[in-house]
């Protein structure tokens, strides 16, 4: 099965392959099927691989495969190489199985749509770099992967292409990410010029060697690639594409930006954790970041209407909540969490879909309402996820990561109080916007007949993630912590004191916050909603209802602080002073010719005369000369 | 034989020549163009003779035959030119048949 290891990306690529050359000729019946198989096969490989990898977990924890050499000059060499241990053992599984899934849901989504070859191949496509980015040994790959998965994140935000605001939303992400992408691009420069090569394994057993804790040179390293992890990850300060994004069809959001791409930020600091932790600031910075945005974006995502926008800034804030573990060292908890929120983030975002469909692509969930009867699949799929992203306790998934992760804030030596607490609010923030989302989309008064569908087929991506997101928690339930064990193998342990004391109290805090969200949100939207509408019409409820709406007006920030002064200076330099001496050259050379054209008459007899003067001319010189 | 002297031959050269000059500037019809060509040509080769006869040298009355030789090849072409413009343009006016002028 280790030998197999590179059909897994090779699959979905040979699918866009495919699809793309054969787009003048395939039916939409027919590249569905291809776009969904290649999937499915890559996804049975990669499950095979999985098993395989656990059975032998005692012997040997890694797989390896060389594919060839991509670059060999002097100085430089780089292989197509994959590389499998614990940690993109989860990423592959999680990125194929949950792909896969998708794939299912959108061959029946979107098939009725006329640009159904452009998506599969897209999507197949974005397959195919999200497992070369997870599986690659060194970081010119992983930077392969990441940019492919870039660009198909632009191309399927803009899927829609004929109303401009989605070509907007699409060139948004594209651009923001890309500054993050620069960070990167210079910080592998960086670590090449340090090391002289970019194998991860190499360069980490190098930093372990010859870096020392909080030396300049980790710091700048750490800081580049953690560039690089924000802009992909949408987080501070470079998460305002994340919202827009939604203009992309639903089971792009679901798996592009909710369960797969924006977590690469998650992976990438998780590889290269040894950086990070000799850069303890940097790791600070890391986890402050990480608890700011979660509470910021969980403000946001308690005002907006449009419920992809609230799934949106959810995951915007799960995401740092990602970050928060990462920075406190709590690298297996960060990536249980990543584990737990691509099954319900995926199946929030997949539910969303088939109600919006169902409603006539309405997304406004004020205008929704009452859809417990008409769609009770929906509804208690729905529920599911959104108990597991509230992080209900003992029953669900999320609590399993969310409280791992608090917990671990809660023990961390520097500041874990003040991160502790963040998460909190956050967790606290995240139960309330979650049930208004349910109270506002599926009970009250039906304000749209739901059109009926056959969504039966729709309905088997949304079962199995449902399930999945209530029992995957389980794997780490105490006293096995079977996830933690499995990435012990490839990740650090955190070494913390033990407080059992604190093991139980911690939780039932973070419980209660949770059922207190719960609450709130019974009592502002359901049982009082006009105490809601006073305050949202009172002077400083609307302040922060428009602040928190336009994502705490960071757009605006960026737009009067970078955007507009740079419009302003292209706007002088129009004519580009540089190059005006160069067009004057040029004017001049046609001015010349201009003169030099007089004289092509075409009238033979002058050429003669000309000729004659000429010779004339010539002659006297010599002779006088 | 009557000792011409040189200058006399070169003169009468040079006024061939001249006719010949004259005539391809002034006349417009094509054909009369080449006529005169070919008269400038003959100035040439019999300011040739005339060298040649002066320092007592074959060389003058072989570079003559050489040139009657590239006449003849240049009057074929010029001619075969000649007719294809007049077949096409139905005109031996060489001011007519300007076309390349630019605008």
């Amino acid at each position: 099965m280790q030998n197999l290891l590179w059909t897994i990306p090779f699959l979905p690529l040979a699918g866009f392959l495919i699809l793309s050359i054969g787009s003048k000729w395939l039916s939409p019946k027919a590249s569905s099927t291809i776009g969904v198989s290649t999937v499915a096969i890559s996804t049975l490989v990669s499950i095979l691989v999985a098993i395989e990898f656990i059975s032998g977990i005692g012997t040997s924890h890694i797989f390896k495969q060389e594919l060839g050499t991509w670059i060999d000059v002097p100085g430089f060499s780089s292989n197509f190489g994959f590389y499998l241990d614990s940690l993109s053992m989860v990423f592959v599984f999680i990125v194929s199985f949950v792909g896969f899934l998708i794939h299912l849901y959108s061959a029946f989504f979107m098939k009725d749509d006329e640009g159904i070859v452009r998506y599969f191949a897209w999507m197949n496509l974005f397959m195919a770099s999200m497992l070369i980015l997870v599986m690659a040994d060194n970081l010119l790959m992983l930077y392969l992967g990441w940019e492919g998965v870039g660009l198909c994140s632009y191309l399927l935000i803009g899927y829609w292409y004929k109303d401009p605001k989605n070509g907007y939303a699409g060139r948004k992400a594209f651009i923001v990410t890309r500054i993050g992408d620069t960070a990167m691009a210079i910080g592998l420069f960086f670590l090449f010029r340090s090391f002289g090569t970019l194998n991860i394994n190499e360069i980490l057993h190098y930093v372990s060697l010859e870096w020392i804790s909080g030396s300049p040179d980790a710091k700048i390293a750490a800081l580049l690639l953690l560039g690089g992890a924000v802009g992909k990850s949408a987080q501070l300060p470079l998460q305002t594409w994340l919202p827009d994004a939604m203009a992309g069809p639903s089971p792009v959001s679901a798996l592009i930006h909710a369960a797969t791409m924006v977590t690469a930020g998650v992976y990438l600091i998780a590889r290269t954790n040894l950086i990070f932790s000799m850069a303890p600031n940097v790791m600070l910075l890391v986890a402050a970041f990480g608890a700011i945005i979660l509470v910021l974006a969980g403000f946001s995502a308690l005002v907006q209407s449009d419920i992809k926008r609230v799934l949106a800034y959810s995951t915007i804030s799960q995401i740092g909540y990602m970050f928060l573990a990462l920075g406190v060292g709590a690298w297996s908890a960060g990536i249980f969490h990543f584990f737990v929120h691509a099954f319900f983030k995926a199946l929030l975002f997949l539910a969303a879909g088939v109600v919006i469909i169902r409603l006539k692509e309405e997304h406004d969930m004020f205008k929704m309402g009452g859809l417990r009867k008409k769609m009770p699949l929906v509804f208690y799929t729905f529920i599911a996820g959104a108990a597991s992203l509230s992080a209900l306790p003992l029953v669900t998934a999320g609590f399993f990561s969310k409280d791992k992760i608090l917990m671990d804030a809660f023990l961390s030596p520097d500041s874990g109080i003040v991160l502790w607490i963040a998460g909190l609010v956050g967790a606290g923030l995240t139960a309330l916007y979650t049930t208004r989302m349910i109270i506002l989309t599926f009970f009250g008064d039906m304000k749209i007949e739901p059109e009926k569908i056959s969504s039966k087929a729709l309905n088997i991506p949304l079962v199995i993630l449902a399930v999945l997101s209530i029992v995957a928690g389980y794997i780490e339930m105490a006293p096995l912590h079977l996830f933690s064990k499995f990435m012990a193998f490839s990740l650090p342990e955190l070494n913390q004191p033990e407080g059992a004391a604190l093991g139980f109290i911690l939780p039932v805090i973070s419980g209660l916050v949770v059922f207190t969200g719960i609450f709130l949100a019974w009592y502002f939207y359901q049982k009082r909603p006009e105490v809601t509408y006073n305050i949202k019409k009172s002077a400083i409820g609307s302040f922060l209802y428009n602040l928190w709406f336009n994502g705490w007006a960071f757009d605006e920030f960026y737009d009067k602080v970078f955007v507009q002064p740079y419009i302003f200076l292209a706007r002088i330099n129009k004519n580009d002073f540089i190059d005006l001496f160069y067009t004057e050259i040029s004017n001049l050379m046609i001015r010349l010719n201009d003169w030099a054209l007089l004289t092509q008459t075409g009238r033979l007899r002058w050429y003669l005369a000309l000729i004659t003067v000429g010779v004339i001319f010539g002659i006297t010189i010599i002779i006088f000369l | 034989m009557i000792n011409i002297p040189m200058e006399h031959a070169l003169i009468v050269a040079i006024l061939l020549f001249i006719i010949g000059l004259a005539g391809a500037l002034m006349r417009r019809n094509l054909v009369y163009i080449l006529l005169s060509v070919e008269i400038m040509l003959n100035a040439a080769g019999f300011a040739f003779v005339v060298a040649g006869a002066r320092w007592m040298q074959p060389d003058g009355q072989v570079m003559f035959i050489f040139i009657l030789t590239m006449a003849a090849a240049e009057v074929s072409v010029g001619l075969a030119l000649i007719l294809r413009i007049y077949h096409n343009l139905k005109t031996m006016d060489a001011d007519d048949v300007s076309k390349i002028k630019p605008n």
